[in-house]
């Protein structure tokens, strides 16, 4: 449950880094807008991703 | 007591160096497709995109040319290394020591560790760029081949030590490390060159071929720089990786892979990495080339940073990281085969110290693309050497792993294929005036016909007395 719910909030995270550039390319939104949003999407991609993107791995090894 | 508890940890890292991987210990496709990811969309890609900018090709020529070439380093993975690989299970060195002795080998490892150990530090250049920023670090510009500042020599330190520390920890944690990296850093180079191309004149995706030609891939090489053609870019993107699948080097890395199919989990890194990246990073250079008037200032950070903020430094930053990692991983097991009765992590920190004060010259980023041409050429000949004592020695009634077999230190035929290799490449070079990038594949050839050709006079001169009993 808890490792779907960081697995969620990693892929909001990974959208927050290439839907806001798709936005400023079709003129929707300013490019230092974009580049906030980056930054907060990388700050959550890797507070969450590092609990579940390896973890099938980690219990294969087990 | 702490410090204790992290030299055992340390000293527990076993990569089974000296002995076929055991079954327990394989990998699964996942681990692969993030490791190449995670490697080929990496510090250096920052630096050959924009060079490919500088080298004045055409869009035209970029975009088949990639396509081209990647494929063919994708097969070269798949059909040359994986199968060898997950047969013998060894790392290329071990493999190697069989087949030439270990004279011949502790040469070629020195070379091979040396190449690594450059290639590794001008990632850790490319990380440094990007560090330097928030400093107000001056940057290297196109031209320069020595450190230009003080405050370069002390990032360069600072993220080499970094890199260093981590690789003492094995494949395993550079794997899980690239494994988490790799799906944000292969956004952000997209990201980062869809949001900039409005600054270009692109404003809806009809306009990019016309803007693509104009002003990103304009055919016109920037000032001091050859121009390239699409053969200088087709043999670039097969040629790029040529001393890991052609040269065998990646044996180490497909030892662990489950199926020898594995080895077509390159093209991630391939079509990723050494594709869309490279068009990325060319899209956010002539963007920086725009903005400056042409500068001559080459710094993937700032490159970076202009198209995606703190973001894009930082991407710039983990991409040369997870890159130099596994690449200072290699060196050290390279350099391990001189002192096999070191720890890994000893070998590595060495290593890692050696590859730091190497990224201190921006030479290094300069002038990457002739130096990964001419790494991997130097390299390649015994590549040759283990597929042809794997595949067809056997069919001319000659001996395989016959340094081993034989009792031998220095196998001539081995070394014979690799020096005389090189030595009509260089020739080929200076005489006819042929690129190191189109030395590979004649090379290649060269290699493979003169191991045959030595071990058939020097195995019938030896073999009788030393298998017969």
């Amino acid at each position: 449950m808890k490792s779907t719910v960081l697995k969620i909030i990693s892929y909001l995270a990974l959208a927050g880094t290439i839907i806001p550039s798709l936005l400023v390319f079709f003129g929707y939104m300013d490019l230092q807008v974009n580049k906030n949003i980056m930054v907060i999407s990388m700050v959550i991609w890797f507070l969450t991703a590092p609990f579940w993107i390896n973890k099938k791995e980690e219990e294969a090894i087990e | 007591m702490k410090k204790k508890g992290i030299v055992a940890q340390l000293d527990s890292v076993n990569e089974f160096e000296r002995e076929p991987i055991p079954k327990s210990k394989l990998k699964g496709l996942k681990s692969f497709i993030g490791m190449y990811a995670g490697e080929h969309t990496a510090g250096t890609e920052f630096v050959i995109g924009p060079l490919f900018v500088a080298h004045g090709v055409t869009a035209f020529d970029l975009i088949v040319g990639l396509l081209v070439g990647n494929l063919l380093a994708v097969l070269s993975w798949g059909f040359l290394c994986a199968p060898i690989a997950v047969k013998a299970r060894m790392t290329m060195y071990f493999q190697l020591e069989k087949i030439c002795g270990t004279s011949l080998v502790k040469v070629y490892n020195v070379v091979n560790g040396v190449m690594f150990c450059f290639l590794a530090g001008s990632m850790i250049a490319v990380s440094a760029t990007a560090v330097g920023i928030p400093f107000g670090l001056p940057m290297p510009s196109l031209s320069d081949m020595l450190p230009n500042s003080f405050g370069w020599i002390v990032t360069v330190f600072a993220v080499g030590a970094l890199t260093t520390v981590v690789a003492m920890f094995g494949y395993q944690q550079v794997s899980r490390f690239a494994n988490v990296a790799a799906p944000w850093m292969i956004l952000i180079f997209f990201a980062a060159a869809i949001a900039v191309l409005p600054e270009l004149g692109v404003n809806s995706i009809s306009d990019f071929w016309a803007v693509a030609n104009e002003k990103i891939w304009t055919g016109i090489p920037l000032q001091g720089q050859s121009r390239f053609t699409i053969w200088h870019v087709i043999f670039f993107a097969w040629f790029a990786n040529m001393a890991m699948h052609i040269g065998m080097s990646d044996l180490s890395i497909f030892r662990y892979a489950k199926k020898w199919q594995y080895g077509f989990s390159s093209a991630t890194g391939m079509y990723l990495g050494h594709y869309f990246a490279w068009l990325a990073s060319g899209i956010l250079y002539a963007l920086f080339l725009q903005q400056s008037n042409n500068s001559a200032e080459f710094a993937p950070g700032v490159v970076a940073f202009n198209a995606a903020g703190i973001a894009g430094a930082v991407c710039v930053i983990i991409a040369g990281w997870t890159t130099a990692n596994p690449t200072i991983y290699r060196a050290g097991l390279a350099l391990q085969t001189l002192v096999p009765t070191w720890k890994t992590w000893k070998v590595t920190l060495i290593t890692g110290l050696v590859t730091t004060l190497a990224a201190c010259f921006p030479a290094l980023v300069m002038k990457l693309l002739d130096f990964v041409a001419i790494y991997g050429f130097l390299l390649m000949p015994m590549g040759a050497v283990i597929f042809i004592d794997f595949y067809v020695l056997k069919r001319f009634g000659l001996s395989d792993f016959y340094a081993e077999k034989a009792g031998l230190k220095l196998n001539w035929a081995a070394a014979s294929a690799w020096i005389i290799t090189l030595i009509i490449g260089l020739a080929m070079n200076q005489l006819m005036g042929i690129e190191v990038f189109f030395l590979g594949l004649p090379g290649w050839f060269i290699a493979s016909a003169i191991y045959i050709i030595v071990s058939k006079l020097y195995q019938s001169k030896t073999y009788s007395e030393i298998v017969v009993p």
